[in-house]
């Protein structure tokens, strides 16, 4: 047998493992800051709607966040387990950002969210909101800082190389480095865009199956209001994201758009389809239209970009993987940003809650979120090989010396685990949103501790299937 | 220079690790209990206890590992690299544990006993391999400068499947005394008469560790039974005596706050055994921690947040525990 390198292992386990993991953050951010909305509306309209609307949210919340702290567990030893040279050369700079992402978030989210699950009859309404509104920051908090350690290995600066090893000189420009601001804004809203089809989806079934209540409706209202204003600010952001990393990863930028030279005097084409081809250096079966990849990325009529043939063919990323997932990720950004049109006309005509077409076009929309997600990270991490650290450090110099054999064996526990375990809860995920909102009756009460009803939020109690 | 950050950075681990011990061993006590209570309600309400808490209790090996990354990283890769099969195993458990917590509320009847083994078999599993790791740290690594040499196994041997074992007592008898704490009637009743017999038993695990690590590892017993230092270190195993013996006599009784508490001067006796015998290495046998340490600027950056964070994630954790505080009883449902 052919068998794969540990280093191509060491890849694997960590692309699939990572991949698991952010699926759940991306809810988990989405959704905290909409189970905070939903208890500050209820607290300030007294419309019990954004009451059951918040209970039935955050048992959803309650197990993807549990799949989203063991993933992440895993996460945090891999970097050591799998790629200890990384760890160990870059550790000064990376470690102490995932040691703040720990005190400042982690510890604020798993602090409030005992309460904010479990301790609605325990204290009283303002203290729960408070708890809420905690989990909601420490998710944001949490994003903040991984993707300036995430970023500072796109675009590092502020460091110096003493002792055979990277010692941080500027921390402000360590976090707040060249790429930063633009991956945490598209992140950001990468979280709330997806969680805002995930909850248009749960609507629209609900819709399709006849069940039209006030709940339902508005859920697919305010998920189609989030929908309409985010996804053409993350076109923009995207673009604002795509200049910048022409301006610090141009190789990225050339693999991305399948372009490998500039002919003198043409401007850079469009490439709609093509599969670039590393070997032969060229792009097949390309469908071009002129100009408008200049016009796209340098803003002007016939601007030129690096191609790939300008860095030497070890320093460049697979073309081939990256092409298509970035195609990806905006062609669903293209539709997310019709299906909220389409949502406001259907609005404006009344009928957004009846028209089954549209109702079907959310339901299929639903993964789409995820899926622009973690196609864009697979464009921003494949396109940064062959470096772990761009420009300072290769990831071949980074992986830790385990056999292929170990490698394999744990690889094969992942999958067979992750599959087996998170295919269970995103299937229990999936039975909780078809049960689908609940009156909710227990109000939170503070002082009568020992007077609590026999069953207090008994809906979650309630076995599925 | 004026403060010494590499010491306070081992402080602060050596602290992140213990409330890791003490937070998360309650709760991985509780899985390894779990098998030997049979009724469901019993069962639910264990979990419930520890249900509002458990991923802050599991968060302090976040912290563990991210610290030990920001301010040591040549140890943080080597240890994790040496440790590498153990760990995932480790990771595995929590895994389960982890989810089997959220899922066995959501299951139907029919599933339930399944997420409730899971339950068990992920606690014991988590357990056993943190034991072994920790067996393997006091026998040390086979390491060159930033490489780690040993094989993939060197971590498997007769002691570290002891300290693997050992700490399953260790845990079960945290999970059984805070149970002893938080329920009341026959099953605290039950939790206490289990408690008397996990505290022999993990007395004689101490016992028994404290021979063989001396006895395998020259350089142990030299640090032990040199002479000014047998004076200064004699404390440690008189008081676990004294400890476990009062242990055993509130147990006779309806304790409720005393043995937990108990167990936990107890770990902490054992815990700094272990830090005088490994003292000042943190990869043994050879490598101390003042050359693992990171560049000052990441110490000295990490530092700032980490000495005003603590204290208010201190503070906060209290509160939650705060909140729910008190016997839990049986109609109080999981969310
Ligand atoms: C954009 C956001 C984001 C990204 C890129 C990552 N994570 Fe994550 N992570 C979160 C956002 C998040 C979160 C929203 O804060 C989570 C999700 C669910 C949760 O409990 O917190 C979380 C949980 C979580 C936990 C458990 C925290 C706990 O105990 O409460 C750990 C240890 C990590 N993550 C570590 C990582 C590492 C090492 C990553 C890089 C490879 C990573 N995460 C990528
Ligand atoms: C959460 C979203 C993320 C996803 C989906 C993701 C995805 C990936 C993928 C697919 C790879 C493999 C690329 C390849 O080898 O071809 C990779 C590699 C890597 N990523 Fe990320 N990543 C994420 C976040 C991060 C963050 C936040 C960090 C650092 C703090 C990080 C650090 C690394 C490292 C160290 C590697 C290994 C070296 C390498 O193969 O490039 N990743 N990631
Ligand atoms: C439709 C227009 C979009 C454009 C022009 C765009 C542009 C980009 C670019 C250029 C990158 C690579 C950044 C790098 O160089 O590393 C990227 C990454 C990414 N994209 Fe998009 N994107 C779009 C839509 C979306 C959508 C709809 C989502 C998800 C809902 C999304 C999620 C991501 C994520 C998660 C990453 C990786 C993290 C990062 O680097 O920020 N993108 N995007």
């Amino acid at each position: 047998m052919h068998a794969l390198d540990p280093l191509t292992l060491a890849r694997i386990q960590f692309g699939f493992t990572v991949s698991f993991h952010i699926l759940f953050p991306a809810i988990t951010i989405g959704l905290a800051s909409y189970l905070a909305v939903l208890e500050g509306l209820w607290l300030w309209r007294g419309n019990t709607v954004f009451k059951d609307l918040y209970h039935f949210w955050s048992k959803l919340f309650a197990v993807n966040f549990a799949m989203g702290v063991v993933s992440g567990l895993v996460m945090s030893y891999e970097f050591g387990t799998n790629w200890s040279y990384f760890s160990s050369y870059a550790g000064g700079v990376t470690g102490p950002l995932l040691t703040y992402e720990v005190l400042t978030a982690f510890f604020l989210e798993a602090g409030f969210l005992g309460v904010m699950l479990f301790g609605w009859d325990k204290v009283g309404r303002g203290l729960h909101f408070f708890s809420t509104v905690m989990v909601a920051i420490g998710t944001l908090i949490s994003a903040t800082w991984i993707l300036a350690s995430n970023s500072w290995m796109q675009t590092p600066q502020g460091y110096r190389i003493a002792d055979g090893r990277i010692v941080p000189a500027d921390w402000l420009q360590i976090i707040f480095n060249p790429s930063f601001p633009y991956r945490l804004a598209h992140m950001g809203i990468a979280a709330f865009l997806a969680t805002a089809l995930f909850v248009g989806a749960v609507a629209a079934w609900h819709l399709l199956r006849g069940r039209d209540d006030a709940r339902i409706r508005t859920m697919m209202s305010m998920a189609m209001w989030m929908v309409l204003v985010v996804a053409p600010i993350q076109i923009l952001v995207g673009d604002l994201h795509g200049r910048n990393t022409l301006e610090y990863q141009p190789a990225k930028v050339a693999a991305i758009e399948g372009h490998w030279e500039n002919p003198p005097g043409e401007s850079v084409p469009l490439i709609l389809f093509g599969i670039p081809d590393m070997k032969s250096e060229t792009t097949r079966y390309a469908i071009e239209i002129p100009h408008v990849g200049s016009v796209i990325l340098t803003h002007s009529w016939s601007g030129t970009i690096p191609g790939l043939k300008d860095f030497k063919p070890e320093d460049r990323p697979n073309a081939t993987v990256i092409f298509w997932t970035f195609r990806v990720m905006v062609g669903l950004g293209m539709l997310m940003l019709l299906l909220g049109v389409v949502a406001l006309v259907l609005r404006w005509a009344g009928r957004l809650y009846s028209n089954r077409l549209f109702l079907r076009a959310c339901l299929v929309m639903g993964p789409s979120g995820l899926v622009a997600l973690l196609a864009g990270w697979l464009t921003t991490e494949i396109g940064r090989q062959p470096w772990v650290v761009y420009g300072v450090m290769r990831t071949a110099d980074a992986v830790s010396a385990h056999s292929a054999m170990t490698l394999s064996l744990s690889l094969l526990i992942f999958v067979v685990l992750y599959c087996t375990v998170f295919g269970t809860g995103i299937g229990y995920l999936l039975k909780l949103a078809a049960h689908g909102p609940d009156e909710h009756t227990v109000t939170p009460v503070g002082d009568e501790l020992d007077k609590r009803p026999a069953r207090p939020l008994s809906a979650a109690t309630e076995s599925l299937n | 220079m004026g403060i010494d950050l590499p010491l306070i950075w081992v402080v602060i681990i050596a602290f992140g690790l213990m409330m890791y011990v003490i937070m998360d061993g309650f709760d991985l006590g509780i899985g390894i209990l779990s098998p030997f209570v049979h009724d469901r309600e019993d069962r639910d309400l264990m979990v419930n206890t520890v249900a509002p808490v458990w991923d802050g209790n599991e968060t302090w090996l976040v912290l563990g590992g991210a610290a030990l990354y920001g301010a040591f990283p040549l140890a943080y890769s080597l240890l994790l690299s040496a440790l590498y099969l153990p760990l995932i195993l480790m990771l595995a458990g929590l895994i389960c544990r982890g989810v089997a917590f959220e899922f066995r509320f959501k299951a139907d009847a029919a599933h339930r006993p399944f997420w409730d083994k899971m339950f068990a078999v992920s606690s014991y599993g988590a357990t056993f391999f943190q034991g072994v790791s920790l067996g393997a740290f006091i026998d040390g690594f086979h390491v060159s400068g930033p490489s780690y040499l040993g094989g993939a196994f060197d971590w498997l041997s007769p002691f570290s499947v002891f300290t693997g074992l050992g700490l399953i007592v260790a845990y079960a008898l945290l999970g059984a005394t805070w149970l002893t704490m938080k329920t009341a009637g026959d099953l605290q009743a039950r939790m206490i008469a289990c408690a008397r017999w996990v505290t022999l038993a993990l007395l004689a695990v101490i016992a028994i560790v404290s021979l063989w690590t001396p006895l395998s590892h020259p350089a142990i017993a030299a640090r032990w039974f040199s002479l000014p230092n047998l004076y200064y270190f004699a404390p440690v195993p008189v008081l676990i005596l004294a400890v476990g013996a009062l242990m055993l006599r509130l147990l006779r009784g309806t304790p409720n706050a005393g043995p937990f508490l108990l167990t936990l001067v107890l770990l902490f006796l054992g815990y700094s055994g272990l830090a005088i015998s490994l003292w000042p290495n943190i990869i043994p046998p050879g490598v101390s921690f003042r050359a693992a340490a990171s560049p000052p600027e990441s110490m000295g950056f990490a530092l700032v947040g980490t000495l005003f964070i603590i204290p208010v994630i201190l503070t906060y954790t209290a509160w939650a525990y705060h909140v729910f505080r008190g016997k839990v009883t049986s109609n109080e449902g999981y969310h």
